[in-house]
């Protein structure tokens, strides 16, 4: 069969298998030359990618759940979804999460999956209390902070190379209600943005969405979204509308044309003149706020069949302001815009190898793939170098070896030192790891 | 067991708690607010997938092991039941890969043993506990192999036809007793079972399409249910076809 990631792009002729006995698990693994796991494969570019998938689709049991710690052991194919349906009542919820719902833990873990509260609690993977690893010598271990903590550290954020994630155990936070309280500040500029992350650096959630179709003088203009989960036990605010979500579905592939400029700025251009207001205040189930996009079913076939990629890089917070400019006047230059394009701050860099966040901001656009936006890409990747940043693993399809190793250099080589004790013939590699030399 | 009597609430045991039939089937009464028990001789995996229908479903559940080919085993599964469930479903089942039955007296053995010979055993204890107590449903997946022998699996088929046939005649016994046995018929059922044949899409079921039948089977009253329906005409043309014809047909 032919897969892709989220971006259809790169595509490939792919044997997928999935089982979820350990024993026959093992013996996939051991009969196989080469192998690559896979999820929900909502990760954009070629992370997931190779010519035999183990998928984790039949490992989706919930296996024990601790009502007074919150600790919660699934098998890996488990999806948020699944657990916000059944532990949200509960009054459980994911320490962080994506964008996202449709993303397994064995997704979340590979990636090491950063939320909005990415500034002030950190990764998922710092609420990954232990794994069970299936090793690509096909022996199984548990693995933690204490326990081969290398191979721990090397599998969170270790994009599937380390092996088989069969289960996890993650901690969920408490909650009391399934509401956000939202505030949405609009800002006309980059400095004035930049000023509001700042000051609302103690609210635990923030994302910003910016235009990308202003002129320089408009640079940053957007819609900073802060919110804080709702506390059911000390507020009683009914008079606050609460509004629900409603699915629409994008038909079959868009043409690749109908996403010329025009209907890009028209595009944002309404959605951002309904936050007329400078300051919003509202009260949102959490679906709205943390997966605004699952609203809409297959919203990436809207790029045509060619495909798309995300570009999202991380630059240290005293570059970050001078990057994000060079990459807007390299857009133009261009003439090209993105559909949606996110801003967000990040907080500590974690101690995990090939995790992506560090303290600065992140930004993330959206380009259709053609000749033209590669060849900008190639452009970015310089500004990116020159500002000591780098790029999330999760979405890319294109960067090149060589930009990764500088980009990555401080992490990259105790990763490979784990990588080859755990997997000397490289049994594990997908089509991303083969292109990095990882 | 402790006491066999109704539980509080709705029970239903799953013989087969590591079958994929099987699995769907129980999702499908823990969605319906029943306790759930799987029994498996895979202890470990029964286990899980117990967790799962208590986290998922809200509702109680036991795991047990059972080996269909042990008596002792069967006999020490009743001894452990904390209670005697409203419903027994039995979705164990063993299918040759190959030739093997038709070469090997012993895989042909081991598949007449598992599909039936055992079968009978434990779901005769149950029919009797069930009597007794004058209530209670025996659920039994059989196979539309069961219906004709064709050369393809006739071993197996001929298994599933005796079973056919001792439920029906456990359903005539029990009638009187307010005890319900039901006969499920599936076609192509894509599961680890028949993981190894490549079978044509639009006859071939999900395990959840055969639970929601089955479900739908209990409710309604059901003696017989072919899954999916379509099998029971294809069947009955199948059943008609005159033995001089049907031995020269390659199925
Ligand atoms: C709309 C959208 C919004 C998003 N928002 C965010 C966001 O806000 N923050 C963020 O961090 N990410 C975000 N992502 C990216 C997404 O969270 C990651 O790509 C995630 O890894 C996808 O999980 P998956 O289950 O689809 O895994 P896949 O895409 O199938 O696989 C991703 C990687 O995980 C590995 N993997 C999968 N399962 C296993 C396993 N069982 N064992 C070992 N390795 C495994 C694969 O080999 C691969 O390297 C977003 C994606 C989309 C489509
Ligand atoms: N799939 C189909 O196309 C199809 C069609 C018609 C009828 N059926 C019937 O449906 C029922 C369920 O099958 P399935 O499709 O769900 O397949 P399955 O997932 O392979 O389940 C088979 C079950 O039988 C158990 N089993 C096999 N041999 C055993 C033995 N010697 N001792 C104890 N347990 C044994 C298996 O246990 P382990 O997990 O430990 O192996 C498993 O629980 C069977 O009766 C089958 O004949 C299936």
């Amino acid at each position: 069969m032919e897969i892709s990631g989220w971006g259809n792009f790169p595509k490939i002729e792919a044997e997928m298998v999935s089982d979820a006995y350990f024993s026959n698990i093992q013996e996939i693994v051991s009969k196989s030359s080469q192998i690559i796991p896979n999820g929900l494969l909502r990760s954009y570019g070629d992370s997931a990618l190779g010519k035999f998938c183990f998928s984790s689709a039949k490992l989706n049991r919930f296996l024990l759940f601790d009502k007074e710690s919150g600790l919660l052991t699934v098998e890996s194919g488990v999806s948020l979804l699944e657990i916000n349906k059944i532990f949200i009542p509960q009054g459980w919820f994911l320490p962080v999460t994506p964008g996202t719902q449709f993303v397994t833990i064995g997704g979340a873990i590979a990636s090491d999956v950063h939320g909005k509260n990415h500034h002030k609690v950190g990764t998922f993977g710092n609420f990954v209390k232990s794994i069970k690893l299936l090793l690509p010598n096909s022996q199984i271990v548990d693995c933690n902070t204490n326990e081969d903590s290398e191979i721990f550290k090397a599998t969170i954020g270790g994009i599937g190379l380390t092996g088989i994630i069969l289960q996890a155990q993650i901690m969920l936070i408490p909650i009391t209600s399934p509401l956000i309280e939202q505030t949405t500040l609009k800002s006309e500029n980059l400095d004035e943005l930049f000023e509001n992350f700042s000051k609302y650096n103690n609210t635990t959630y923030s994302v910003a969405w910016i235009d990308t179709f202003s002129n320089n003088s408009q640079l940053g203009k957007g819609l900073l979204f802060l919110g804080e989960h709702f506390n059911a036990k000390d507020k009683e605010n009914k008079s606050i509308e609460i509004k629900k979500t409603s699915k629409i579905t994008i038909p079959f592939n868009f043409p690749s044309k109908t996403l010329n400029p025009f209907f890009l700025r028209i595009f944002n251009y309404l959605y951002y003149s309904k936050e007329f207001k400078k300051e919003k205040k509202s009260l949102v189930y959490f679906d709205k706020f943390f997966y605004p996009l699952d609203a809409i079913n297959h919203w990436n076939r809207i790029y045509g069949k060619n495909g798309f990629a995300q570009y999202q890089f991380v630059v240290p917070i005293d570059n970050s302001k001078k990057a994000i400019v060079k990459i807007y006047q390299i857009m133009r230059d261009f003439g090209q815009g993105s559909f949606l394009t996110v801003l967000k701050q990040f907080g500590d860099e974690n101690g995990f190898y090939l995790s992506f966040p560090n303290n600065g901001f992140t930004l993330a656009m959206d380009f259709a793939i053609n000749r033209k936006t590669l060849e900008m890409f190639d452009a970015f990747d310089k500004i990116i170098l020159e500002y000591g940043g780098r790029l999330y693993l999760t979405k890319d399809s294109r960067m090149s070896n060589k930009f990764f190793h500088k980009t990555y250099e401080d992490k990259i080589d105790k990763f490979k030192e784990i990588k080859s004790k755990v997997d000397s013939n490289n049994k594990f590699n997908s089509l991303q790891s083969k292109r990095l030399a990882l | 067991m402790k006491d066999k009597k109704l539980a509080n609430k709705r029970s239903c045991l799953i013989l087969g708690g590591t079958s994929e039939i099987g699995l769907a089937i129980a999702n499908k009464f823990a969605e319906n607010g029943f306790d759930l028990i799987l029994a498996a001789r895979n202890y470990d995996e029964v286990q899980k997938n117990a967790n799962n229908i208590n986290l998922r479903f809200n509702v109680k559940t036991d795991a047990l092991k059972m080996d269909i080919l042990d008596v002792t085993s069967q006999n020490k599964l009743i001894d452990e039941l904390q209670f005697l469930p409203d419903i027994v479903v039995f979705s164990i089942g063993l299918l040759d890969k190959g030739k093997t039955a038709e070469e090997n007296f012993e895989i042909a053995k081991e598949i007449i043993d598992v599909n039936f010979t055992y079968s009978l055993n434990i779901l005769n204890k149950f029919a009797a506990l069930f009597e007794a107590r004058k209530f209670g449903a025996i659920i039994g997946i059989g196979s539309v192999a069961g219906d004709r022998g064709r050369k393809s699996n006739y071993i197996y088929g001929s298994a599933k036809a005796a079973f056919a046939t001792y439920l029906s005649g456990l359903r005539n016994r029990l009638f009187q007793s307010n005890v319900r046995v039901i006969t499920v018929k599936p076609g192509f059922v894509q599961t680890k079972m028949v993981a190894h044949l490549d079978l044509p899409k639009i006859i071939t079921a999900s395990p959840e399409k055969i639970a929601k039948d089955v479900y739908k089977a209990f409710v309604h009253k059901k003696d017989i249910v072919y899954s999916l329906k379509f099998y029971k005409l294809l069947m009955l043309i199948v059943y008609h076809i005159p033995e001089i014809l049907f031995k020269r047909i390659n199925l």
